[in-house]
């Protein structure tokens, strides 16, 4: 059996409580669905001897709102939820595809949102059982002082792994964060750090409260392509959220970030401007794709070749911009791979 | 403060109200098995990865292995024992065993119970329906065109026979 660690599991009653139980106990680790945590703590990659559910909190599992004054999800609600919330339709499909593409539908009943816009971002060298680990020799995100990636690199590559991560950028989505010395509201694009260890602005007693999808003016719309070995199962190896909002058959704004292709989710909306203002035919949305994945760097530290990945990014660009614009899809194999939402 | 070496868990397995001393770092999948003795909930990967360690809460499917018992009280936990009415097993244990849908077996109670919690919610699936359902659920011995048929079986006869 791989088991947990020893630790104390803690669960209070309201959030003031657990962001004062962080702060006094220092190294404790906030739990929710424990999808990602509980895995990461069976192979030792935390140190935690505190785990502080967010079981227990009376509120946080609510959607409401509506696309005219914008939507406000807690930060509890599941994955399975969003997936197929009658809130996250048209302008926000997005991140219903996001969240119904996480894993599998059982770590979707168990999953939140808050959780997967803070996944420990992933690597072939950190996500393995201790022995392996050891065996291999330790790297620099946890007991080791080498990236085994880049052996001469001072920082950490582990890959931003979040599905709704992207689509929140995309979204333009705000974050309130809720901590001992109060709550913040920040764009969710602020949450994240280009650090593979240090990846997030999120202080050790804060909680994620609620995310914000900001009001939609006229139509809008998104979606989001993920890419992975195994449609059922697997984090992914890149992910595209693009969003669009139109004035008549003419772009008014379009956004859009990748996953999975750094240590952060990637804004890449100012390669989108030729959109802007222009009617999105075939050729122009296949130019823009072919400029957008400039950022997109991936490193040999997930599944499949990074070679491939690299060169799939502007296929899925344009695959994902295709769909917000309402044309048709591309053939091709790996399109089986994007659903609407969970079944 | 040292850590508890054990807590007070009650949980409702089954139907049944269960009170259990337990370390606070246990999984529900170590305290089906190990306190409980139902060895029914297997344990594969432990790390969220199969889904054979597949239970019901509140008639939804969860990952054992990943569960904390404490976040569970007060909800109702449906292991693979508590399936069948008596003596009487679910139409899906009787469709699996006629259509010989299990070959090794060890997926086998996380498959019936995830198709539980879908014909609870669709009596009548599509294909697809089911695929995507128990796509969670990995059959190492690959035998999943059967599962899908004895699925539609146990759904094509209703609820309860007899």
């Amino acid at each position: 059996m791989l088991r947990l660690p020893r630790l104390d599991y803690l669960r209070p009653r309201s959030v003031g409580e657990a962001t004062e139980l962080a702060a006094k106990h220092p190294g404790a680790m906030f739990i929710a669905g424990g999808t990602d945590l509980v895995p990461n703590l069976k192979r030792r990659q935390f140190n935690a001897t505190t785990l502080i559910s967010l079981n227990a909190l009376p509120d946080g599992r609510l959607v409401e709102g509506d696309i005219h004054h914008g939507v406000t999800i807690g930060a509890r609600v599941t994955l399975d939820e969003l997936a197929r919330h009658e809130m996250l339709g048209s302008p926000f499909r997005a991140l219903a595809q996001a969240c119904g593409s996480v894993s599998t539908p059982q770590v979707r009943y168990m999953g939140t949102l808050g959780g997967n816009l803070l996944v420990d971002p992933r690597c072939n060298y950190y996500n393995q059982t201790y022995s392996w680990r050891k065996a291999v020799g330790f790297c620099l995100k946890k007991d080791g002082d080498i990236c085994l990636v880049a052996r001469s690199s001072p920082r950490c590559w582990a890959v931003s792994s979040s599905d709704s991560a992207p689509a929140a950028l995309a979204l333009n989505a705000e974050v309130t964060l809720q901590g001992v010395e109060g709550t913040r509201r920040m764009a969710a694009a602020a949450l994240y750090r280009d650090d593979g260890i240090d990846y997030t602005s999120k202080r050790p007693d804060e909680v994620i409260t609620t995310i914000h999808l900001p009001a939609v003016e006229g139509r809008m719309t998104s979606a989001y392509w993920k890419l992975r070995r195994r449609p059922a199962f697997d984090f992914p190896i890149l992910g595209v959220a693009v969003a669009i909002t139109w004035d008549g058959g003419a772009v008014r704004e379009a956004r859009a970030a990748l996953g999975a292709v750094a240590s952060h989710p990637v804004d890449i909306t100012s390669f989108l401007a030729p959109l802007e203002g222009a009617r999105p035919t075939e050729d122009l949305i296949a130019e823009v794709a072919e400029a957008a994945d400039k950022p997109s760097r991936p490193l040999d530290n997930t599944d499949l070749s990074h070679y491939w990945r690299k060169r799939m990014t502007k296929v899925y660009i344009e695959r994902a911009l295709r769909d917000a614009c309402g044309l048709e899809p591309l053939g091709g194999r790996l399109t089986a791979q994007v659903r609407a939402g969970a079944g | 403060m040292p850590i508890a070496d054990r807590v007070a868990v009650r949980l409702r397995v089954n139907g049944e109200e269960v009170a259990v001393m337990v370390p606070p770092y246990k999984t529900l999948l170590e305290v089906l098995r190990e306190d409980l003795g139902l060895t029914g909930t297997k344990h594969g990967c432990e790390l969220g990865e199969c889904s054979t360690c597949g239970v019901l809460v509140d008639g939804r499917p969860y990952l054992s292995c990943l569960a904390m018992p404490l976040d569970l009280e007060g909800r109702e936990i449906t292991t693979v024992e508590g399936m069948a009415d008596g003596s009487e097993p679910d139409p899906l244990q009787v469709a699996f065993a006629e259509l010989g849908a299990a070959q090794c077996g060890y997926c086998t109670p996380a498959m019936l119970l995830t198709a539980r919690a879908l014909l609870d919610h669709d009596p009548h699936p599509t294909r697809d329906a089911i695929k995507e359902a128990l796509s969670g659920v990995l059959c190492r011995c690959t035998g999943y065109l059967k599962i899908f048929e004895a699925v539609e079986l146990a759904a094509s006869r209703g609820r309860r026979h007899g």
